[in-house]
């Protein structure tokens, strides 16, 4: 990605708060068995998949809504709420870009994504994911020459049927949590991708997000199945128009990372957070996880600038011996946004490692918690853990908790966590300023120095964007 | 260049500055002496711009321009620069970073061409090796984990980088050992030209040996007292600040 793309993509206030006309085949709002219905018909799917789809409904109408985390927000009418929403062009697909309908082409434009461009530079292939169809997938044929299977899980339903059945809902089952049993059962679509034995992916796979209908929520699934010894890295930007009202999103990402295989999933999230009065915004209730097998390795990587409400704990099953689990993230909020985030490790085999780092930043009135589970199983013999939990206060109106769990059945385990709690200080701010930065560029730095440890784990291009994303989201936050 | 008149300023409601007066001329070299808590650092804080000073009385004009109106940063892109005497730790910022958007800020600021990132790195690693910083300094976070002694060469650093007109230096050489003291004097030395000049705030006469001021001048209770010649300087070392109290009473 370009600088300029970047620096447009990114521009003041929330820049990808525009909404695109685009006449769309939206289904009226409402939850029942008959909407399931609906959407796996409307997808052509095989009876499986709508019983599996029927069965998480019965789950999640039996279960309530999480209220343990650290957040207040209004209770979420699911009825609604649209659950289906297809830009209307969309009806008979496009074979190839240049037949997608310009008006989405421009949205991607100005999301600083434009696909042409994209095919030429960087080498990333992405699948745009527009409300809940995927639009284009681009590189999948370099891609299919590797055996690496990159499309939308609506279409590996289609021609991969057998690999999706096998692996959809194994490590998030569909009872697992209230916005994961919803997910379930209305998911419209997401990515799917499977890289076989041995393979390393050729390029980066990234997938972009947008909810661009009022009212419909978007529950994207995605399905990574990395083979015995093969290796991917995946990354996800988010982005949403402004809206008064709340918009959910609550999606599920599954990894599988069989035997001495390896997958690094990133994710730039800057969903709208709502307005500095605190209207509008996204709810961001994400269910991911991952399970690694033998000498498998699965990190995550997050920037989290955006949505009004983040409730999201990337976490790994550590369940073969001497797998490696990694968490690095930055959570930053401003004006009335309410983070709570974190991680769960879960080491079940022996000497399984895992690493965390989690960089906590909180401005204006906003409200940034951490919450991390370790656990160390009767079995993980030698298992270790480090945590590193760091916040950043800026101004003296924001909060930061850290709320870690720990719990360890095998006494050969060791787990260490460290926590720091620091300001931005007028020292700091007075030095820069006499050095000749304004005070916007010098909060920018020093928050951009606070997250290196993180910064580094992204790919170099997203890094720079992650960077210029924080410095967007923190205007107006001195001074 | 500088023209300080009848300054007058507070900080936490307690008066620090009583009419002080200072005219300093392009190129020159000036030297501030005095006690402790006579106000010597606070005039090098008031002249930058530091938040929670307050000027109550008087004006001060750097460059045809009236200082006190200026924002912090507005100070440093006109030239100004101070050494501070207890640099702050940013963690996680390399020297190198820092250093480029900072002299990037001051440059476009001026309408001059920015470095390009070759050329700005030789630069710097010309600067650190002339204040005797090893180059690894570079790539460390801004006074992260630095002695006292690397934050002051790292300070003079800065000062080669940003070429400033007017420098102010804070008590650079409190602290420094004999080796420390010698970069910096050279440092500055090096660095004296016709159109800047240097506000020396210090404790002792030791740093004057190294650096030759053109005048001197004594602090007390936030004004000037007594102004002279190097040789003032050598007296003060010989009869302490007492000695001036009393003169001025009589």
């Amino acid at each position: 990605m370009s600088q300029e793309q970047i620096d447009r993509a990114i521009a003041k206030d929330y820049a990808a708060g525009f909404t695109t006309d685009i006449e769309s085949d939206t289904l009226t709002p409402g939850l029942t068995e008959d909407t399931i219905r609906f959407i796996s018909a409307k997808k052509k799917e095989p009876e499986w998949l709508l019983e599996w789809r029927l069965t998480a409904f019965r789950f999640w109408r039996e279960m309530s809504g999480p209220d343990w985390a650290h957040v207040n927000y209004p209770e979420v009418d699911f009825q609604s709420i649209s659950y289906y929403s297809q830009p209307k062009s969309m009806e008979d697909r496009p074979k190839s870009l240049d037949e997608v309908d310009p008006e989405l082409l421009a949205t991607y434009e100005k999301l600083g994504i434009p696909l042409h461009e994209q095919e030429a530079l960087a080498g990333v292939a992405v699948d745009v994911v527009f409300d809940s169809v995927s639009v284009a997938t681009t590189f999948r044929e370099k891609l299919a020459e590797a055996g690496v299977l990159f499309c939308s899980i609506s279409e590996a339903v289609q021609h991969y049927p057998d690999l999706v059945q096998k692996y959809l809902g194994s490590v998030v089952p569909r009872k697992d949590n209230f916005y994961a049993a919803l997910n379930s059962a209305v998911f419209s679509d997401g990515s799917f991708v499977y890289i076989p034995k041995g393979v390393r992916c050729p390029m980066e796979l990234s997938t972009y997000f947008r909810i661009n209908e009022a009212n419909t929520g978007q529950f994207e699934r995605t399905l990574i199945v990395a083979d015995e010894g093969s290796h991917v890295s995946y990354l996800e930007g988010c982005t949403a128009p402004m809206r008064d009202e709340n918009q959910l999103h609550a999606a599920v990402v599954e990894l599988v990372a069989l035997d001495d295989a390896e997958i690094k999933y990133s994710t730039v999230q800057n969903w709208y957070p709502g307005d500095a009065e605190g209207k509008g915004g996204i709810y961001n209730f994400v269910t991911k996880r991952g399970l690694a097998h033998k000498n498998a390795k699965i990190s995550w990587t997050q920037v989290e600038t955006g949505s009004a409400v983040t409730w999201k704990y990337p976490s790994c099953i550590l369940r073969g011996d001497n797998s490696v689990g990694e968490f690095y993230s930055v959570a930053l909020t401003n004006n009335l946004q309410q983070a709570d985030t974190g991680t769960k490790m879960i080491h079940l085999g022996s000497n399984t490692r895992s690493t965390i780092i989690s960089k906590g930043i909180s401005a204006g009135q906003s409200s940034n918690a951490y919450r991390g589970l370790v656990r160390v199983g009767p079995a993980a013999k030698g298992a270790r853990n480090y945590t590193q939990c760091d916040s950043l206060l800026i101004g003296d109106k924001c909060a930061a908790h850290t709320f870690p769990y720990i719990e360890s059945k095998n006494p050969t385990g060791v787990v260490e966590h460290e926590a720091t709690t620091s300001k931005v200080s007028d020292d700091q701010l007075y030095l820069c300023q006499q050095r000749g930065l304004d005070p916007e560029k010098a909060v920018s730095m020093i928050v951009n120095g606070f997250c290196k440890e993180v910064f580094k784990e992204l790919p170099m291009e997203f890094a720079v964007e992650a960077g210029k994303l924080l410095e967007v989201s923190l205007e107006g936050s001195v001074g | 260049m500088l023209s300080i008149k009848d300054l007058h300023a507070e900080v936490e409601g307690k008066n620090i500055l009583n009419g002080l007066n200072l005219e300093i001329r392009a190129g020159e070299v000036h030297a501030i002496m005095g006690p402790n808590g006579s106000g010597k650092s606070t005039l090098g804080h008031v002249l930058s711009g530091r938040p929670g000073y307050e000027i109550t009385q008087g004006s001060v004009e750097f460059l045809s321009k009236d200082l006190l109106t200026l924002d912090t940063e507005e100070r440093a892109h006109l030239g100004l620069f101070l050494a501070f005497q207890y640099p702050v730790e940013i963690p996680g910022v390399s020297n190198m970073e820092f250093l480029k958007a900072s002299v990037d800020a001051v440059r476009e600021s001026q309408g001059a061409a920015t470095y390009d990132t070759v050329s700005f790195m030789r630069r710097a690693r010309e600067a650190c090796a002339a204040v005797d910083l090893d180059q690894a300094f570079l790539k460390r976070g801004v006074n992260e984990g630095f002695s006292g002694g690397e934050k002051k060469r790292n300070e003079i650093m800065q000062m080669m980088l940003l070429e400033p007109r007017l420098c102010i230096l804070d008590e650079t050489d409190s602290g420094l050992d004999i080796d420390a003291l010698r970069v910096v004097a050279s440092g500055v030395n090096g660095m004296r030209s016709e159109p800047r000049s240097f506000l020396l705030v210090t404790h002792y006469q030791r740093l004057l040996d190294y650096i030759e001021p053109d005048f001197v001048h004594v602090l007390a209770d936030g004004r000037i007292i007594k102004s002279g010649e190097k040789s003032l300087a050598l007296e003060l070392e010989e009869k302490g600040y007492s000695w001036l109290d009393e003169s001025e009473v009589a």
